[in-house]
């Protein structure tokens, strides 16, 4: 079943945010991924961003910036977002094994040019931003206060497909 | 065009190209701990498939946390356990015979040349070292890769280091691989293979090789690998004598996997190491890095020698050359962890472990332990440590620690004075 997709927007703006950053390895003892909820981000300092607040708790997109996810090859990464309801990332670039559990989990790593990341964390300054995406037309239109901007994305047809399967299991299993 | 190693293995195992630029390949090796594998095979459970592609063609190992710490470490090692008597898997490896994964499978002759290989675990590009296709991947794909023995790619471009020269005395396999990472950063090689090639490879042992594809990942590359030959040959021959009627006639055979001359790379960078120093990381990425000159003087808690990078019995040898006969300073505690049951019986039987004891050592039995900051020899806050492993990040070995990466000889001599200390110096 396809996952749903884009709402209001959390930003990290930094490059190499790793998976210890996004979960940290402590918690890779737990075999339910419903276990790490709680630990979403725990370990990731960056000026303004509490892993406790409420930003991150309405939060169901993160935008960021360069090879996000980089690191260890642990899916608790994916999982924790997954389990926290933020079923899209937005970044420069990734790492190649974080972006892959992303799509083997029907969720959804966008990558966009860093001038329309630039102008997507810009938008901050109007408020709250709220990003909505359209798969079909390759399309994200992100709004904050009265201001509004469109991004066009790539997508591969087998990321799309995985998305649509609802994950690489689903996929797999049908064909092989 | 002649083709790489790479792409000689993506065309000799394609399954299906359900989009163009997809590829699906046949596997030849799932690896499997017990860190990623009890959620996918909780969710095979949860699916009603709990099955095995093929129970010879997988290797289990419990090694992160072993012997368990505690009830979750306990409860992942049994789901594990459970699983591989289950489907009868015949090569699982459990307390006692344990040892760090990327150490003990090649150890086992489980790696061949042109072989596809995907594990839960990021340095499975350790195993690029014998000129296969070794790939970490994440939890789902090692679910289907243990269902239906597939895993798909992006055809990945290779980048070609020649390193070239000749290593000066007491700088090490480590201590290259460090300098590369440090060239091409973090994610210089994402989405690529970085193949090591020239004459100080050619030179260099399968130990000091599985070093240097084992950090492959740290420069964000799928794999590393080294062109398989007669050392790879003579390393594997105890395990494939059966097949090949001499060792020449093996080294025939693996020399199809060998890149074409005239393949075609993303780039190809030359490297002359002669007046490569030894070579230590900073702060929290790998890619930061410094001579150990450089840092001379920092003083550290612990030094941590072991890992799948460099817990093989060279990488113990050489610390014990420079331990023999001497203490480490009080200010330090100082582990080893042999990373398998055969290294540590080497080790035993040439003397290392008594070195290491009579230095003032903590000899663990062959885990990950402290290198993910699970177990044995977990940082306090701000605490530092010197450690032979691959990953400074912060708070890796333990919430608020930091972590100097060097090699065993570097890591031997900075026991010895409690601070960070070249060990041609001594
Ligand atoms: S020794 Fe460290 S890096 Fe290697 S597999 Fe174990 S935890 Fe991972």
């Amino acid at each position: 079943m396809q996952k749903k997709f884009g709402g209001a927007a959390i930003f990290l703006d930094r490059s190499d945010i790793n998976t210890d950053e996004i979960i940290p390895a402590k918690y890779l003892t737990e075999v339910t991924k419903e276990a790490l909820k709680p630990y979403i981000l725990e370990d990731l300092k960056l000026d303004g961003f509490d892993p406790k607040g409420d930003d991150l708790k309405n939060a169901t997109v993160v935008v960021t910036r360069e090879n996000f996810g980089c690191g260890s090859s642990r899916e608790h990464a994916p999982w924790v977002f997954e389990v926290n309801d933020v079923h899209t990332v937005i970044a420069e670039s990734y790492a190649r094994i974080f972006r892959q559990n992303m799509f083997n989990c029907g969720m959804l790593a966008i990558e966009l040019p860093k001038q329309d990341i630039d102008a997507l964390m810009a938008l901050r300054q109007a408020g709250k931003v709220t990003v909505a995406v359209d798969l079909d037309a390759q399309k994200l239109t992100a709004q904050a206060g009265d201001q509004k901007k469109e991004f066009s994305f790539e997508i591969s047809q087998f990321d799309k497909a995985l998305v649509e399967a609802g994950g690489w299991v689903e996929f797999a299993d049908a064909r092989y | 065009m002649g083709k790489t190693l790479a792409e000689k293995i993506f065309d000799s195992h394609l399954r299906d190209e359900p989009f163009s630029g997809t590829k699906i390949l046949n596997l030849d090796r799932v690896l499997c701990h017990e860190i990623t594998t009890p959620v996918a095979i909780a969710d095979l459970i949860w699916r009603e498939k709990d099955r095995v592609f093929d129970r010879e063609k997988l290797k289990v190992v419990i090694d992160h946390v072993t012997p368990s710490k505690d009830t979750k470490t306990a409860t992942q090692a049994k789901i594990l356990r459970d699983w591989a008597r289950r489907h009868e898997i015949p090569d699982f490896f459990d307390v006692g015979r344990n040892g760090v994964c990327h150490a003990i499978f090649p150890e086992k002759g489980y790696i061949r040349p042109g072989f596809t290989v995907i594990m839960g675990d990021s340095h499975t590009c350790t195993h690029g070292a014998f000129g296969a296709f070794a790939a970490g991947v994440g939890t789902t794909d090692l679910e289907v890769g243990i269902l239906k023995g597939v895993c798909a790619f992006r055809e990945p471009a290779t980048i070609r280091i020649n390193l070239n020269g000749t290593l000066a005395e007491g700088v090490y396999a480590k201590d290259v691989i460090l300098h590369v990472i440090a060239k091409l950063g973090v994610n210089g090689a994402t989405d690529r293979v970085i193949e090591f090639r020239g004459s100080i490879v050619d030179a260099m042992s399968m130990e000091a090789r599985m070093t240097l594809c084992n950090m492959a990942v740290e420069a964000g590359g799928t794999s590393g690998v080294c062109m398989p030959d007669m050392t790879t040959v003579e390393y594997l021959w105890e395990f494939i004598k059966g097949d090949f009627s001499s060792k020449e006639a093996a080294l025939e055979d693996y020399q199809q996997w060998i890149s074409d001359d005239d393949a075609g790379y993303a780039d190809v960078l030359d490297i002359d190491v002669s007046t490569l120093e030894p070579q230590v990381t900073f702060g929290y990425k790998p890619d930061c890095v410094k001579t150990m000159e450089e840092l001379s003087g920092t003083p550290v808690d612990q030094v941590y020698i072991g890992t799948c990078t460099n817990g093989r019995i060279e990488d113990l040898r050489q610390a014990a050359a420079v331990l023999k006969g001497k203490m480490i300073a009080d200010s330090v505690r100082g582990i080893v962890s042999p990373a398998t049951p055969k290294i540590f019986q080497d080790a035993l039987k040439e003397g290392i472990i008594q070195i290491f004891m009579d230095a003032g050592f903590c000899v663990t039995n062959p885990t990950c332990g402290a290198c993910l900051g699970m177990s044995n020899g977990v940082l306090a806050e701000g605490e530092v440590a010197a450690a032979t492993s691959n990953r400074n990040f912060n708070g890796r070995m333990g919430k608020g620690g930091m972590v100097h990466l060097m090699s065993p000889a570097s890591a031997a001599a900075t026991a010895l004075t409690g601070v960070i200390t070249d060990a041609r110096t001594l």
